[in-house]
């Protein structure tokens, strides 16, 4: 279960992670983000960005061409 | 007192000033400072010393009003190796210029047969992908190598991680940071989250379980891996430097060679003091660390070198 979604298939690098940091800052800690992201580019650029804003990567499921990740706030 | 010598690359001859300003010639053209001639008559370019091309922006601040007050053309250049440079400067005021630059704690920088201001990246300081403190080293290297005597002009360059943006293949003797990932069972939840970050395709995923199959032949050793991980699964084990010798660029473009390939921080110093020894006693005069290698062999000096080098097993062993 996750408390939001922001799909960022065909967003491109850096604005994907840019839009995931404004939408968990508008989130209330603990509460859990669904990511879309791309293979590719994305997936190897914006979980790293993700973590080291020190939120949770908890989840991560390859679906195709895409990721779905769930994204703990800090 | 002789401080200062000046080059003038197409003559030879060599221009000494003294502290009172007084000017005299001197031929002796090895000891050349960082004053380089112009095309235009009595005119030169001051290069400064910024290893790593870093300076605080209180000096740059004073750099600049020396150099609008000296630069008869009012203009700097960033030089290939991240020096600052203040053109158009008259040769009779070089006591002047040094003068005003040593009060604010600037050094000039070098040309001719001797070890070089080393360049750096930006490093792990700052840059996400940065693995080794490459300022720190330069720093380091320009306190402790920076003028000494080679047979030949002598660069290092400092990357903190494989994209290499200090060409490090293109040095005299160049480090660039790399980090040994290990892999912890436990932690892994077989997101294959690495296999993805991983752009030299070193990281496949097991089809049942997910689970990274690692091959460190074909790791360059970023830390991709350790950055994407979701749960700390891929851990850094060690943070070095691979050690390359003898490249250089200009006419006779030069690859260099890979001599260690895991050089802890504090091994560099040692490193660079014993490769120097190395050229000096084997380079000949105008030669470069590279062809010095051609000619005596990279077997000898890899011999030289084994007190430095050996014990640095190769990452991912």
């Amino acid at each position: 279960m996750s408390d939001s979604t922001i799909d960022l298939r065909g967003v491109m690098c850096p604005i994907n992670f840019v839009k995931t940091k404004l939408k968990l800052e508008a989130m209330n800690p603990g509460e859990i983000l669904e990511v879309i992201l791309d293979s590719g580019d994305p997936i190897q650029n914006v979980p790293k960005s993700i973590k080291e804003e020190g939120h949770k990567i908890v989840e991560v499921k390859k679906e195709g061409d895409f990721f779905r990740l769930k994204v703990q706030r800090s | 007192m002789t401080d200062h010598f000046i080059e003038d690359k197409t003559t030879k001859v060599t221009v000494a000033v003294d502290n009172t300003g007084a000017q005299k010639v001197d031929f002796n053209d090895l000891k050349s400072g960082g004053f380089i001639k112009q095309r235009q008559k009595d005119l030169f370019t001051v290069r400064l010393r910024c290893p790593g091309g870093r300076l605080s922006t209180e000096k740059l601040l004073e750099i600049s009003k020396i150099a609008h007050k000296y630069s008869k053309k009012g203009v700097v250049h960033f030089s290939f190796r991240q020096s600052l440079e203040i053109l158009y400067v008259d040769y009779k005021e070089f006591s002047n210029v040094v003068a005003e630059l040593e009060k604010i704690g600037q050094k000039v920088a070098s040309c001719g047969p001797r070890v070089r201001v080393p360049t750096a990246c930006g490093g792990c300081e700052y840059n996400p992908n940065g693995l080794t403190d490459t300022q720190k080293m330069a720093d380091m290297v320009d306190k402790t190598f920076f003028g000494t005597p080679t047979p030949h002009k002598f660069k290092t360059s400092f990357s903190g991680c494989p994209i290499d943006c200090a060409r490090t293949k293109e040095m005299d003797m160049g480090f660039q940071g790399v980090v040994d990932p290990t892999w912890e069972e436990e932690s892994c939840t077989g997101c294959t989250i690495c296999s993805e970050a991983c752009k030299e395709d070193a990281i496949a995923s097991d089809p049942d379980t997910g689970k990274p199959i690692f091959d460190p032949v074909k790791c360059l050793f970023c830390g991709d891996c350790i950055r994407a991980c979701p749960t700390e699964a891929w851990k850094p084990k060690r943070y070095g430097h691979i050690v390359r010798i003898g490249g250089k660029h200009g006419r006779h473009p030069m690859e260099a060679v890979e001599v260690c390939s895991f050089l802890p921080d504090e091994k560099v110093p040692e490193a660079i003091k014993m490769t120097i020894d190395w050229y000096n006693a084997n380079g000949k005069r105008g030669e470069r660390i590279g062809n010095a290698l051609k000619r005596v062999g990279l077997d000898n000096y890899l011999k030289y070198m084994e007190p430095v080098f050996q014990n640095t097993a190769k990452a991912g062993a």
